[in-house]
């Protein structure tokens, strides 16, 4: 538990340009995070929001420019890559294990510190091995996130059973049970009520205090982002459109022009 | 035996230290806290009150779930002659308003952050409340609000003080006497301003032994606490009797798990207001209508059985046809087949008594938990009388009455059929209120209940309404016919489909109605008959539902009519109310129980039209949502007339 203050620059994204054939995804993106900070990126439909943290995350690689991670830069990545650098995500369309319980899908995410080979864990049982050892200590890791997120009354519930916003909030457990030094969220609200989304933002927060996490997020919902960043970066048509906190961004004409459209 | 809790608690520790005390659910797991454990951390916490000022007669309020920390906080408090006050933990902030400046609180021991919240908003707003303690420090680490601090720092500063002075703690639990103030509970208080329950250990005490020689508990009970510490009924079951008995109280992980934990548990002794049996058997019905049709069929025929002969087998057949061997065998078919797997299923396996109290029980509820084999009994009793007044034996359970008077308990009733008590487990007084005391406590010592009621041929108490409420038809077909309004929703809510029903009537010429349907279970109905609806206030709208509502009321009507004293009550008229009755609107007391007057006020359109002969009515209602902001809804109420019939009497 660290008292939350933000620090140092931890990532920063320069002169990203992403290209699929003639589309022009982003175009000469930068921009920086600072360590315990909630980032916002936001943007209209279309803008870039996910093809940006795509990047960050590995999945795919920009043709210039590149990301800087703890003072390691790098152009490619794979995604198993920057997961061991200590980087999870959450999905805008949830991909979790549907017919598996809470409890598994938050172990999978475990599954970068198991040391324990397939034999071992193959072998296991009767209260001894290593595996066994091991898997009480991931437990207690994923029992602490259960308890984090209020839903210890649906440990045992296979997923898919669920309601939206809950596997929104199971989801962002997975991501939470590999510890991670940068949390990238995609859409953490998309489809949820007022209250699940005062729920998830509440979350949001707590995560970012309790753990000291940083918070990357793309969303877009305007009052959501504004109430609880720190600093937003504002997309359009894959440009870079504003950065700075959310008065700042607030203000800024061009972001005005962007959500509302200008009169000709 | 004279003895006072802290007492209780040391012997405890002392004769079996490492026996089970309390248990609470940590991070998926059982954490066991052996009672020498729970009289160490009572001691620490007790030295830490003296150490920040606590003085003995100081009134402390404590406020969230049942935590194993918040038992030890008011253990602690009464160990050093203080008063634990505590406060139903879903109220809003300023409920908590008059209860701390009336008892002068100066120190609060709260669960999480949501309480100290609250508790903040209070503050130099003419209170005294100077240190907060909390028992989850989650949220809470960027405060730094003066006077607020976990109880970890608490027991730290215990210890310190312990160090110094250690025979400190044993002198003051010596000079704690069983005729000094244990706690104070606050009266939900259906009209005006809360009253504050004064009850001395002795008062508690006796009732807590009274109940326990009544049923002949042991040490080794399990009982599951979830219902809130600030209710005395939950106070009596898992504090004053914990320490009497020395059972073991049972902490659920979060109020959403109650139902897991109560299966993983399996309580022996068993404590709920009707609505918790009524939901748990909701539960049960929607599923098993989604289970497929051989299980269906399977279910209802030994249902059937059970209804039939379950009761009988329970009570050992007194008072009831004996049962054939025939039967009897098919019972412990269905009762290796159906109802154990169902009472495993319900968590309620173990249970060797289970009591519902509050509020009456449906006939049909009462029954079903009884025909599977689970010893379900009334009782009755309130916040002044310590709870145990009237008790039902074990083969004496009927859904109609309360049970017979126990030990040290005499009862009269008056004239005006209003039932008095007499017994050691009375209120001392309403704190800070004389004339409130002298009403219900005269100078011969005999509680005034305000509930009408009678004893039965066979000796059993039987309650049809509070006093004041009974009130007499006027003018029309019925003139000056009795008319009690509680009877009458009750035997509404005994539906599923109706949640909550208001009935008027008092000094008007008919009997008319405001329901609330039960959106789980109605919702399921509609839902199978394919009928979409898009929340409370469409669902209730809806023709079919009000058709629903109808046959309910007519069916209840059919009743009434029999009881030539009660057929006058009939409902002619009806309506669904747009919105759910809601404590935070203060349409419901915490308790829940209608605030008849209230709502007569609130919805006096509605009441106008009823009576006004109208056929629909247009409503807007503002509507407070749990995080404290309002909105509003509006509708336009269809009214419903209902068939009434004569009456036995009437037609003889």
């Amino acid at each position: 538990m660290s008292e939350r203050q933000i620090g140092e620059v931890i990532l920063e994204v320069k002169n990203i340009s992403l290209r699929f054939g003639g589309v022009k995804a982003l175009n000469d993106i930068s921009f920086d995070v600072r360590e315990h900070e909630l980032r916002a990126i936001i943007g209209p439909n279309g803008a870039g929001k996910s093809s940006m943290l795509n990047c960050i995350n590995g999945v795919y690689t920009p043709q210039e420019g590149s990301i800087t991670f703890r003072g390691q830069t790098f152009s490619h990545m794979s995604s198993r890559q920057v997961a061991q650098m200590g980087v999870a995500r959450t999905f805008q369309n949830l991909a979790l294990f549907k017919g598996m319980s809470v409890l598994d899908n938050i172990m999978s995410g475990r599954n970068l510190r198991m040391k324990t080979n397939l034999f071992q864990q193959a072998v296991r049982g009767f209260g001894w091995g290593a595996a066994e050892r091991e898997e009480s200590e991931h437990r207690e890791v994923v029992e602490r996130i259960i308890d984090f997120l209020e839903i210890q009354a649906w440990r045992k519930t296979p997923v898919g059973r669920l309601p939206y916003g809950l596997q929104k909030r199971v989801d962002l457990g997975r991501a939470l049970a590999m510890e991670p030094a940068v949390l990238l969220l995609d859409e953490p609200m998309a489809g949820m009520n007022v209250e699940e989304k005062l729920d998830m933002s509440r979350f949001i927060l707590d995560v970012n205090d309790e753990y000291g996490t940083t918070v990357v997020l793309i969303e877009h919902d305007m009052s959501v982002v504004m109430d609880i960043s720190d600093r937003v970066v504002v997309l359009d048509y894959g440009k870079k459109i504003g950065d700075g906190t959310p008065a700042e961004v607030r203000a800024n004409p061009e972001v005005i022009s962007a959500y509302l459209g200008t009169s000709q | 035996m004279p003895t006072t809790f802290p007492r209780l608690m040391l012997d405890h520790a002392a004769t079996r230290p490492q026996a089970a005390a309390l248990r609470e659910k940590v991070y998926g797991i059982w954490q066991t806290t052996t009672w020498n454990a729970l009289a160490q951390l009572v001691r620490q916490m007790a030295c830490g009150l003296h150490a920040a000022g606590l003085q003995r007669g100081d009134h402390v309020v404590v406020v969230g779930e049942n935590r194993p920390r918040l038992y030890a906080a008011m253990l602690a408090v009464q160990s050093l002659g203080g008063v634990p006050v505590p406060l139903y933990q879903d109220a809003a902030a300023t409920e908590y308003a008059f209860p701390i400046q009336n008892a002068e609180v100066g120190f609060a021991i709260v669960e999480d952050q949501e309480q100290v919240d609250k508790l903040i908003e209070l503050r130099g707003d003419g209170t005294l409340l100077r240190q907060i303690w909390y028992d989850n420090p989650r949220g809470l680490r960027s405060y730094d609000e003066p006077g607020l601090d976990s109880i970890d720092t608490l027991v730290v500063a215990g210890q310190t003080f312990e160090a110094v002075h250690p025979t400190w703690f044993d002198a003051e639990v010596a000079l704690c006497q069983p005729q000094d103030v244990a706690a104070m509970f606050f009266t939900s208080g259906t009209t005006g301003q809360p009253k504050g329950v004064v009850h001395t250990h002795h008062s508690l005490l006796d009732r807590a032994l009274a109940g326990q020689r009544f049923d002949k508990l042991t040490a080794s009970e399990e009982v599951l606490a979830y219902m809130p510490l600030a209710w005395i009924g939950q106070n009596i079951f898992s504090y004053a009797q914990w320490l009497a008995c020395g059972y073991v109280v049972n902490c659920p992980e979060s109020a959403a798990t109650v139902m897991i934990d109560l299966k993983e548990i399996g309580p022996t002794y068993y404590f709920a207001p009707p609505r918790v049996f009524e939901s748990l058997l909701t539960s049960v019905t929607i599923r098993m209508e989604d289970a497929s049709a051989p299980k269906r069929w399977l279910f209802h025929r030994f249902m059937d059985l059970a209804r039939r002969v379950g009761p009988a087998l329970l009570d050992g057949n007194s008072g009831h046809t004996p049962v054939g061997r025939l039967d009897r065998l098919a019972y412990g078919l269905g009762n290796l087949c159906i109802y154990g797997p169902l009472r495993n299923s319900l968590g309620l396996n173990r249970v060797r008594v289970a009591y519902t109290a509050g509020e009456a029980i449906g006939p049909d509820l009462f029954t079903f938990y009884r025909s599977i084999g689970i010893n379900l009994k009334q009782l009755y009793g309130s916040t002044e009388t310590a709870v145990f007044v009237c008790l039902q034996p074990d083969h004496e359970a009927r859904s109609d009455t309360v049970g017979v008077p126990i030990d040290g308990v005499e009862i009269r009733v008056t004239e005006g059929g209003e039932i008095l008590v007499k017994s050691p487990g009375l209120l001392k007084e309403y704190y800070k209120n004389p004339a409130a005391t002298a009403e219900v406590l005269d100078a011969a010592g005999w509680y005034h209940t305000g509930d009408a009621g009678f004893v039965d041929a066979s000796g059993h108490l039987k309650i049809i309404d509070r006093a004041k409420d009974v009130g007499r038809i006027q003018g029309g077909a019925n003139d000056g016919a009795m008319f009690a309004p509680k009877y009458v929703e009750n035997k509404l809510k005994f539906f599923p489909f109706i949640k909550e029903a208001v009935a008027f009537g008092d000094r008007r010429e008919k009997v008319c109605a405001f329901i609330n349907i039960d959106f789980e279970a109605m919702g399921n109905w509609a839902e199978r008959r394919n009928l979409p609806y898009a929340g409370y206030t469409d669902l209730a709208g809806k023709s079919e539902v009000l058709e629903r509502v109808r046959e309910c009321v007519e069916k209840v009507n059919a009743d009434l009519a029999v009881d030539s004293l009660l057929a006058g009550s009939q409902i002619t008229r009806f309506l669904v109310l747009h919105k759910e009755l809601d404590a935070d609107d203060g349409e419901l007391t915490r308790t829940r129980k209608v605030r008849r007057g209230a709502i007569a006020d609130k919805y006096r359109v509605l009441v106008d039209a009823l009576y006004g002969g109208k056929s629909e009515q247009f409503i807007e209602t503002a509507v407070k949502f749990e995080d404290g902001r309002s909105g509003s809804v509006s509708a336009t109420l269809k009214i419903v007339d209902a068939k009434t019939f004569d009456s036995v009497k009437v037609a003889a």
